[in-house]
C-alpha cells in the first residue's frame, strides 16, 4: 500500500534525459512551469503535451508509472474540474438553481485539469530520471550563490539527500512493524477516530524509536568519516554541463518560447 | 499425528503487474504435523519470510490455500479470522523494534488485551510469559527500552507466547545475538515446546542449531519446498543443499569430506554427538581411518 506512492522516485537509467546535468534539469523544469502558465490556447498545450511525451519517450520511463504518479493527485484534479465547471460565468448552456455550465466554464476547467496534470508530469519526470543525491546536488550548486548571505545552503541540501535517502527505508521499516503488531492482533481497521488514532500509538513509537536511533547511528558514521560540514569539501563527481545538456537547453528552450508567444502574443 | 496447518498449492506474487513482479512462492504444499518443531532454512529470497506471513494470514495467497485445524483461514469474503493471529503466534525478525509499552508487562499484555481477556487473565498470562522466557518477574514494571539487546528480544517473544499460541512461529530468533545469548533463547523455545505441546517453527540460517532442536527441517529454494524430511534424512541430500547455495553443518562437512576420501562413513552426521558414535561405529568395524 505505502509502496505505491511514487512521487519522488527514481528510476536508473542511461537515457539523454538521465544524462542531463541536474542544475539544467532544474532550471529547465522551471522554465517548462513558466510555460505552462503561459500557455493559453489549444496550440500551445498541444506543444507542450508533446514536448512531455517526447521527454517520456526519450527518457524510456514506462508510461503507466507516470500515470500512476497523478493517482494521488486526482482529488485536486477533480475538485479544480468541478469548481471551474459551474462557477465560471459566461455563456450559459445549462442552469440549475445557482449551478451553471458555461462555454468559458467548460474551456477553463478543460485547460485547468490540464494544465495541473502537466505541472505533475513535467516535475516528476525531474524526479524519475534523477537521483535524489544528484538532485539535491544541484540544487546545491544552484543556490550556492546564497552562501554569501550566510544562508546554510550545503545544511538543507544535506538534510535534504539524508531524508530522501531515508524514505523507502522509513516506509519498509513501517510496513514491518505494522505487519509485527497485526500478528499479535492489533486492528487499525475498525473503531472511530479516537480508537484508530489510538490504535497507531504501537507503530509510531516504535518508528520514532528506530528513527532515532537510525540517525544516531549515521551520526556516528558520519563523523567517523570526518565530516564537518561545507568547507574545504570536494566532490568524486563534479557537475559538468556538456554536449547533452546544450542540446536539451536549446531544443527545450525554443519549445517554451514558442509556448510563451502562441500563447500570450496570439492567444493559441 | 494429526496435521494441524496445511498449505496447499500456494503461490504468491509480489508487485503483479508492474515491472518489479515477483514470484515469491510457487506452488507450495506441505503439511505440518501437531506439536512438532520444524525448522525451515533456505537462502535470502527462497520464499520462507513470505511462506510464515501466510500462516497467519498476514499476506493473502495469490491463488491456494492455508488450512489451520482443517479450516480455511480466509474465508469466501476474502477475510482471515482474527483468531488467527491468536492461534498462529508469529515472531518476527529482530521483534525487540516492535516495543512500544511504558513497561515490560504493559507490552507483553498487548496480545492479551486484543483477545479481550479479563484483567486477571492478562496478568496470569504476562506472569507466566515471563517466566518461559526467562525474565524476572521484578522487571515487569520497568521500561522495555532500559533492557539489553538479548532482553528486549525475550520480551518480544514473550508477547508472542502470552497469546499461548498452539502454533508459534519464529523468524531468526537468534539473528544478532551472541553463542551464549542463541543457546538461551532456543533452551527457552524447546521448554515452551515440551511443556505446552505446541507446534513450533523456526526459521533460521544457522543450520546447527535448526538440526539439532527440529524433528523435521523444511528446506526451501527459489520459491519452491525442496525437501521436507527428518534431519538425517535431510543431510544424507548433503550435496544438493549445498547445491542451492546454503550452508551446512562444519561437523556434516567434515563428514562428506571423509566420505569422499574413500571412509565408508553415514553422510547425514549434524551433531557431535552422532559423529563420535559413527566414526566409532566405523572404527570398531574394523575400516580403519
Amino acid at each position: 500500500m505505502l509502496k505505491d506512492v511514487t512521487i519522488g522516485q527514481f528510476f536508473p537509467g542511461t537515457s539523454p534525459i538521465h544524462r542531463i546535468d541536474p542544475r539544467v534539469k532544474i532550471l529547465l523544469v522551471m522554465a517548462l512551469i513558466v510555460a505552462l502558465f503561459l500557455a493559453d490556447g489549444v496550440v500551445s498545450y498541444a506543444l507542450t503535451i508533446v514536448f512531455l511525451l517526447a521527454v517520456i519517450r526519450i527518457s524510456r520511463i514506462p508510461a503507466k508509472m507516470v500515470v500512476r504518479g497523478l493517482k494521488p493527485i486526482l482529488f485536486i484534479i477533480s475538485f479544480t474540474a468541478v469548481l471551474n465547471l459551474f462557477y465560471t460565468p459566461g455563456d450559459y448552456l445549462w442552469e440549475f438553481g445557482f449551478l451553471h455550465i458555461s462555454k468559458q466554464g467548460i474551456f477553463v476547467a478543460v485547460k485547468m485539469v490540464l494544465r495541473i496534470m502537466l505541472l505533475i508530469v513535467g516535475t516528476s519526470m525531474l524526479t524519475y530520471t534523477t537521483s535524489p543525491i544528484q538532485l539535491t546536488d544541484g540544487l546545491e550548486r544552484l543556490l550556492s550563490p546564497l552562501k554569501k548571505i550566510h544562508a546554510p545552503v550545503h545544511e538543507l541540501s544535506m538534510m535534504m539527500s539524508i531524508a530522501l535517502r531515508f524514505i523507502p527505508t522509513l516506509i519498509e521499516e513501517t510496513e514491518k512493524i505494522v505487519s509485527a503488531q497485526k500478528a499479535r492482533g492489533a486492528d487499525f481497521e475498525t473503531g472511530n477516530l479516537i480508537q484508530r488514532a489510538k490504535s497507531m500509538i504501537p507503530i509510531l513509537v516504535p518508528l520514532f524509536i528506530s528513527a532515532f536511533r537510525r540517525a544516531d547511528e549515521l551520526a556516528v558514521a558520519m563523523e567517523c568519516r570526518l565530516y564537518r560540514g561545507d568547507v574545504g569539501r570536494t566532490r568524486m563527481k563534479q557537475l559538468k554541463v556538456t554536449g547533452v545538456d546544450y542540446a536539451a537547453i536549446a531544443i527545450s528552450l525554443t519549445v517554451f518560447v514558442a509556448v510563451a508567444v502562441l500563447g500570450q502574443g496570439f492567444g493559441l | 499425528m494429526s496435521t494441524i496447518l496445511e498449505v496447499r498449492d500456494l503461490t504468491h506474487v509480489y508487485g503483479a503487474g508492474t515491472p518489479f513482479e515477483r514470484m515469491a512462492l510457487d506452488k507450495v504444499s506441505l503439511s505440518i504435523e501437531q506439536g512438532e518443531i520444524l525448522g525451515v532454512i533456505g537462502h535470502t529470497g527462497s520464499g520462507k519470510s513470505t511462506l510464515i506471513q501466510h500462516l497467519n494470514g498476514l499476506l493473502q495467497p495469490t491463488s491456494g490455500e492455508v488450512l489451520l485445524g482443517g479450516q480455511s483461514i480466509w474465508n469466501e469474503k476474502g477475510k482471515c479470522a482474527r483468531d488467527v493471529r491468536f492461534r498462529v503466534g508469529l515472531v518476527f525478525q529482530y521483534p525487540e523494534y516492535q516495543l512500544f509499552e511504558e513497561t515490560i508487562a504493559k507490552d507483553i499484555a498487548f496480545g492479551p488485551k486484543n483477545m479481550g481477556l479479563s484483567e486477571a487473565e492478562i496478568g496470569e498470562r504476562v506472569r507466566e510469559a515471563m517466566a518461559f522466557v526467562g525474565l524476572d518477574g521484578a522487571l515487569a514494571e520497568k521500561s522495555p527500552f532500559a533492557l539489553s539487546g538479548g532482553q528486549k528480544r525475550r520480551v518480544a517473544i514473550a508477547g508472542v507466547i502470552a497469546m499461548r499460541p498452539e502454533v508459534l512461529v519464529l523468524d531468526e530468533p537468534t539473528a544478532g545475538l551472541d553463542p551464549a545469548g542463541r543457546n538461551e533463547i532456543l533452551t527457552e523455545i524447546r521448554q515452551y515446546h515440551e511443556e505446552t505441546g505446541a507446534t513450533v517453527l523456526i526459521v533460521s540460517h544457522s543450520m546447527e542449531d535448526t538440526a539439532r532442536m527440529a524433528d523435521r527441517m523444511l528446506v526451501m529454494n527459489q520459491a519452491k519446498v525442496m525437501l521436507l524430511d527428518r534431519p538425517e534424512a535431510v543431510f544424507a541430500q548433503a550435496e544438493q543443499i549445498v547445491a542451492a547455495g546454503l550452508d551446512i553443518p562444519e561437523i556434516t562437512k567434515v563428514f562428506l569430506e571423509l566420505r569422499r576420501r574413500g571412509v565408508p562413513v553415514s553422510p547425514s552426521v549434524f551433531t557431535v554427538e552422532q559423529a563420535a558414535a559413527e566414526l566409532r561405529r566405523v572404527k570398531g568395524g574394523g575400516a580403519g581411518c
